[in-house]
């Protein structure tokens, strides 16, 4: 009997303790699941729909209508051309310039913190304020420059993409810089120095030394630069709002316009939100497959070494 | 030696202009606060003739009547430290229930945590004020009371719920390192699962508090879309970085206004950034490896 009661107050404990742990996550699974994930799933069911946004409005299905509407629109393909081609651009390049920033950080030049700190600033400011800041300096004092004869970057599309990359490395790089920097201390100054003695160059201290030892850090960065660059969408807005306009299959199309900015102007602008929508959900799975072949290619890699 | 020497010299010279350049955009955005549009124009580079007009122009920026530059940052200030104590405080909880219960609906709402990380704001921002309209026009008002668009009771559940994910991925990964004998001694000495959590577990949690607050912090005080979706457009609460975009709207070229309204929007980092730099420093990085 006395066995039996003991049981069972030691079952009714455990289901109280259960019962007081969901409680504990009530809040924060609520908050996200009305934030995030009912929406999510709206957003999904509208892509299928003539969806308007308004309340008012009844709601059609219209199977992959808009899906098909999406992928023959040519401003879209334009967009999404000229997003892998700025996204790759600004993938590598930020790469490039904050490995190379960590590894002048890292040297025993005396003022590096100094240094340090001032290439990771602009990462404290917003997207938005940096683009209207950097406009003013493309606009006004680049062309003022009495070296400088010409036009401002952003008068032309092709020139304006290249202001872009400027503006979103002159952002990003001093953080991943910072992300480098750390993994660099971690790599034990004996190896760099015996693969000096066995006459190692720098260059090839590098790749088969550093850049090995590495490896983890280098998933995350990857990570990070790579879906950070196919979502750029606030200094996009603020820097060249999608112009400078050019021709494009003989229409005027918007020259810098990336798919993030070209699904709110469709749904926005254009007032086509379920459009907008289908064009959101494109955008998603393209980002999930990227995501997935990326970080399969650097674990594989991190594996090897 | 020598020649190691001034090359080290040469390194270093290098290094300090590269920097001054890194940074000159901002020294342009400080030296243009102190003139006016038209000293602007004429020589974006020159050194301002006198520097109190900074005073001037900030005065003005501040008291404008058309974009409410002052009532934006104290909603900016409202927004940021509400949409952070709700984060830390709902975050910490549920990582600690979820490490500690060894359900599997903990398991489940852990996975979903993590797998939210890849969808994109562009898929969820449309369905989202709608859906807060209607929550807001149909139920809620006689329920809670307020409207979830335009008021700041959304505004902070809005980035509650975009924080979630992140911040509980970065709890929970501090928490499976406290050990749990701790919290088996504090139970065997009568400790409710309450007190375990408000006298043991926060305590502890400090150095990932510091970490999740200032990446959610720098987050929160720069964004601007969910903000301009949220709140929307002329809205008495607004946040600073709409404030900026109406003054680039209101104030077409006139640069002073422009700069100055984008300085005073980056002011409050950088101060922060001089006090807390090397916490700001570790805490982004660390947010960024864990996750």
């Amino acid at each position: 009997m006395e066995k039996i009661r003991k049981k069972k107050s030691m079952k009714s404990m455990k289901r109280q303790e259960s019962i007081t742990y969901l409680l504990f996550m009530a809040p924060a699974v609520i908050a996200f699941a009305l934030v995030e994930i009912v929406p999510f799933f709206q957003g999904l069911y509208y892509s299928f729909t003539d969806w308007t946004g308004l309340p008012s409005n009844p709601i059609h299905w219209v199977g992959i209508q808009n899906y098909i509407d999406a992928f023959t629109d040519s401003r879209f393909q334009y967009s999404f051309l000229i997003t892998l081609i700025f996204a790759l651009a600004n993938f590598v390049l930020v790469n490039v310039v904050s490995f190379s920033l960590a590894m002048l950080v890292s040297s025993k030049l005396k003022g590096k913190n100094i240094y340090r700190a001032g290439f990771f600033v602009p990462n404290l400011i917003g997207g938005l304020v940096l683009g209207y800041i950097w406009q003013f300096i493309f606009n006004n004092v680049v062309v003022s420059l009495p070296f400088y004869n010409g036009l401002s970057l952003l008068a032309n599309p092709n020139t304006a993409l290249v202001g872009l990359i400027i503006v979103c490395n002159w952002q990003y790089a001093g953080y991943i810089m910072m992300i480098y920097f750390t993994a660099l201390q971690g790599v034990p100054k004996e190896l760099g120095e015996s693969a000096e003695l066995d006459g190692c160059n720098g260059w090839q201290k590098l790749w088969k030394v550093t850049i090995p030892n590495i490896m983890s850090t280098l998933t995350v960065t990857l990570f990070l630069t790579l879906s950070n660059s196919f979502k750029q969408y606030d200094v996009v807005l603020s820097l060249t709002n999608g112009g400078p306009s050019r021709m494009w299959q003989g229409a005027a199309i918007n020259g810098t316009e990336l798919v993030s900015l070209n699904i709110v102007k469709t749904a926005s602008t254009d007032n086509l939100m379920a459009l907008g929508q289908a064009k959101a959900v494109i955008f998603f799975v393209f980002l999930v497959v990227i995501t997935l072949i990326q970080t399969s290619i650097t674990r594989r890699k991190e594996i090897e070494s | 030696m020598t020649k190691r020497k001034s090359l080290k010299i040469l390194a270093e010279i290098g290094a300090i202009i590269l920097c001054l350049i890194w940074i000159s955009p901002l020294a342009l955005v400080i030296i243009n606060c102190a003139k006016s549009t038209a000293s602007i124009v004429l020589d974006p580079l020159a050194l301002p003739e006198n520097w109190s007009q900074m005073i001037v122009n900030i005065t003005s920026v501040w008291s404008d009547r058309t974009v409410r530059y002052a009532s934006a940052f104290k909603s900016s200030v409202i927004i940021t430290f509400g949409s952070l104590f709700f984060i830390d405080l709902c975050a910490s909880m549920a990582a600690w229930a979820i490490v500690r219960s060894k359900s599997k609906v903990a398991k489940i709402v852990y996975t979903i945590f993590i797998a939210s990380m890849v969808i994109p704001f562009q898929v969820i921002m449309y369905p989202l004020v709608s859906w807060f309209r209607t929550i807001g026009t149909s139920v809620t008002i006689p329920l809670l009371g307020f409207s979830m668009l335009r008021s700041y009771p959304g505004m902070i559940f809005a980035y509650v719920g975009f924080g979630m994910s992140m911040s509980v991925f970065m709890f929970s990964g501090f928490v499976k390192g406290i050990p749990y004998e701790i919290e088996e001694a504090a139970v065997m000495d009568g400790c409710s699962k309450f007190q375990v959590y408000t006298k043991i577990i926060v305590p502890m949690l400090k150095p990932i508090i510091v970490t999740v607050t200032i990446l959610n912090g720098i987050w929160i005080w720069n964004d601007y879309m969910l903000p301009f979706l949220v709140l929307g457009k002329g809205n008495a609460i607004q946040t600073l970085p709409l404030a900026v975009s109406n003054f680039v709207g209101a104030y077409t070229k006139q640069w002073d206004m422009i700069l100055c309204s984008a300085f005073l929007a980056i002011v409050p980092v950088l101060i922060f950034f001089l006090f807390a730099q090397k916490q700001i420093m570790k805490g982004m990085v660390e947010g960024a490896v864990k996750s």
